[in-house]
């Protein structure tokens, strides 16, 4: 579709200083400190370690000239690891923050979903909630009501609209705060990867109502590690890495290019929880296979070491499985299991997998914990091998790798003609 | 690692309705807060409404609350303060009149200089011009002044004590103090968002704030004792005009509001006001970055 540039990013870049973002270096004292032991320490030309790491915080290079444009109608998908600037630049794009250099252009109303449910209070009803995180999201409050009856449709919530939202499912919850934002009518939409919660019947409908607002012809942004999902919505895919411009273009080149990067072995994964999206209240410090290499068929074990930074909670943990190509196996998510629920505080957790039908190769989990939104979002958190040295029933230990996505416990019954059974 | 090459943007602006640049003031600021004045008053409404939810008494406990600081400093006042009376007002009366703008002004500051990292997530995941947060917690305390305005209408029907036409200004002082104590917050608020250090600090302000606020005492008094030149320093407090507004309002008595002290104090109102919309305004661009 030609149309005209409603977004342009010029040599956009932002910096950020670590120790300032962590929290650290912040301190007033040391503001203080250092405004005023600055010109002593010039004149002493004595600056120690510690402190000249105190004045010179650490820079970091979030996203390094990044240029592209965007035609009104495109759905543009953005990839790249953890920590390649993705959600850095859907930041500068809603406004949230300011670019270090470069500029940003943008014609019509945008609308930005880095999260559903911003604002939510717990305490106020499913209906004061739609208007309240509707007004948070910019829309007018008439609209909401015009729109009001339709999004609790769409939620499904009908009869607790007058329940306090803290009393919600946690289904309820991200349904209902989708359905306030899948209402907005923007020209231009910026969407995160909020569709990572969710039973999958929601999931779907969720992708729905994305493709309706891209058939309705309005401009997307979406960033995702869903690679079919990118491939599905979006004509053109932007692959980001390290912060730069690896890749523009028609988006099935651009995935084939990031899969092949991703697969290259030795990348290690980013696993900062500094650099990772959810509302951090707790964090996945460690997650770990039992071994590297799993026998076929044979449960999988996973050691998780969880940190508490707040004591909210209690929440699930939730992990996706993913092939060599990236898509998605299988995924658990304890939230709907019996004694699933981790209360808050620092724990250890042992994930047992019982009998995976995983056919030998490499394989990637992302992990997340959750709870009414994510609470920490971990892609590529840990990596393992289903192993084809043991051979499994109906399989031999080199047929297993050509069986598909999942190998199956099968089993046949010969008749042969002119016998009966 | 090394910075990316030098970018020359064209100069005409190519019919995009915005441009995102760094240090770049934005150019429809007031407009765009104009366009997010809902949410001004949503936000004003979400805290008060969440206030008393899961209470008993719900929102009796509006009206309970401010009426029960009242007997407690009434009879705090009355025995260890020893304020004199003006005129033939009851001492209850006298001391509300006092307590009504300090307890605006006070809450106002420490739940604005408060809310920017109270409602952190959303301003690390959503835009909306952020002088909202601040200038909401203002509105909030602005709902708690008009509730306790009703206990002393209620307090001088109980003592039949007129109502008097200086009654009329009383909105020009509550613009001040509204004004004073928004200035005030959108520094705190976005210094707290840098410095948790404000946290801490910001209630001794406010206890302190009160000791040399004219509250518990009259300005007249601290005029004897201090005389004009050394007044003038003290009426530096915004408040002093204030307190000393309301008290003419509803007490009636001498006004000496229009010497130059007085017009000093009313002068560092709206300095307050200009100088915190800067400062916001200045370091609300990297909030996200450092909340």
């Amino acid at each position: 579709m030609e149309g005209d540039v409603v977004i342009r990013v010029e040599g956009l870049s932002k910096k950020y200083l670590l120790g300032q973002r962590a929290g650290s270096a912040g301190g007033l004292r040391h503001a203080i400190e250092d405004t005023i032991s600055a010109p002593y320490r010039w004149a002493k030309g004595v600056v120690s370690g510690a402190e000249a790491l105190r004045a010179r915080p650490e820079e970091f290079w979030a996203l390094q000239d990044v240029t592209f444009d965007v035609r009104r109608g495109e759905v543009v998908g953005i990839i790249g690891r953890n920590g390649a600037g993705k959600s850095t630049l859907l930041k500068l794009l809603s406004r949230i923050t300011e670019p270090t250099k470069g500029r940003i252009g943008l014609k019509g109303r945008v609308a930005s979903l880095l999260e559903v449910g911003t604002g939510f209070h717990p305490e106020l009803s499913g209906r004061e909630n739609v208007f309240l995180n509707g007004a948070i999201l910019g829309m007018r409050q008439a609209e909401v009501r015009q729109k009001f009856d339709e999004i609790v449709a769409f939620a499904g919530v009908e009869q607790f609209l007058d329940t306090p939202v803290k009393r919600y499912s946690s289904g309820m919850y991200v349904r209902l705060a989708f359905a306030v934002a899948a209402h907005l009518e923007p020209e231009i939409l910026i969407v995160d990867e909020v569709l990572a919660v969710g039973d999958s019947e929601f999931q779907k409908k969720c992708l729905d109502k994305m493709r309706e607002v891209t058939d309705g012809g309005r401009t997307v942004l979406f960033v995702s590690h869903n690679l079919s999902a990118v491939a599905a919505l979006c004509g053109r895919a932007i692959y980001l890495k390290s912060g730069k411009m690896a890749m523009s273009g028609e988006s099935g080149p651009v995935i084939s290019r990031y899969q092949g990067d991703v697969l290259r072995p030795g990348v290690e994964p980013v696993s900062n929880p500094a650099f990772r999206s959810g509302s951090g209240t707790h964090r996945i410090q460690e997650i770990r296979p039992a071994r590297e290499e799993f026998p076929p068929r044979r449960p999988l074990e996973f050691e998780a070491t969880i940190r508490r930074h707040s004591p909210e909670g209690p929440f699930h943990i939730s992990m996706h499985f993913r092939d060599e190509w990236d898509v998605e196996v299988f995924a658990i998510n304890t939230e709907y299991l019996e004694g699933g629920s981790l209360q808050p505080g620092d724990q250890e957790v042992t994930v047992r997998i019982e009998s995976p039908w995983l056919p030998p190769g490499d394989y990637r989990a992302d992990a997340y914990l959750h709870h009414n939104g994510i609470i920490d979002q971990w892609s590529d958190a840990c990596r393992f091998r289903i192993g084809a040295g043991v051979a499994v029933k109906g399989y031999s230990s080199a047929s297993g790798t050509n069986a598909g996505k999942a190998l199956a416990d099968f089993s046949v019954q010969i008749r042969r003609a002119g016998e009966t059974s | 690692m090394h910075s990316p090459p030098t970018f020359t943007p064209p100069l005409d602006d190519e019919g995009f309705d915005l441009w995102i640049e760094a240090g770049h003031a934005e150019k429809h600021y007031w407009l765009d807060l104009w366009h997010y004045r809902e949410l001004f008053f949503i936000l004003a409404w979400r805290d008060v409404a969440v206030r008393y939810k899961q209470t008993v008494a719900g929102t009796a406990w509006a009206l309970v609350q401010p009426f029960l600081s009242m007997v407690i400093m009434t009879v705090i006042f009355s025995r260890v303060a020893g304020l004199p009376s003006i005129g033939d007002a009851p001492y209850a009366i006298m001391v509300f009149a006092a307590l009504l703008p300090w307890q605006f002004f006070s809450n106002a500051l420490s739940t604005s200089g408060q809310s920017v990292v109270a409602n952190r997530d959303m301003i690390s995941k959503v835009y909306f011009p952020r002088i909202i947060v601040p200038a909401g917690s203002v509105l909030v305390s602005l709902v708690d002044f008009l509730v306790s305005l009703v206990i002393l209408a209620a307090l001088m029907l109980w003592f039949r004590f007129p109502p008097i036409w200086n009654l009329a200004a009383l909105p020009v002082f509550m613009v001040l103090g509204a004004a004073s104590a928004l200035g005030a917050g959108l520094v705190l608020t976005a210094l707290t968002v840098q410095y948790r250090d404000f946290r801490i600090l910001v209630p001794f302000i406010v206890q302190f704030g009160m000791y040399v606020s004219p509250v518990a005492y009259s300005s007249e008094l601290v005029r004897e004792k201090l005389g004009p030149g050394l007044f003038s320093i003290y009426a530096l407090n915004p408040l002093v005009f204030v307190i000393e507004g309301f008290r003419w309002c509803i007490l009636g008595g001498e006004l000496r509001l229009l010497e130059p002290p007085m017009l000093v104090s009313f002068a560092v109102s709206f300095l307050l006001l200009a100088a915190g919309i800067a400062y916001f305004r200045k370091t609300e661009r990297s909030f996200a970055d450092v909340i």
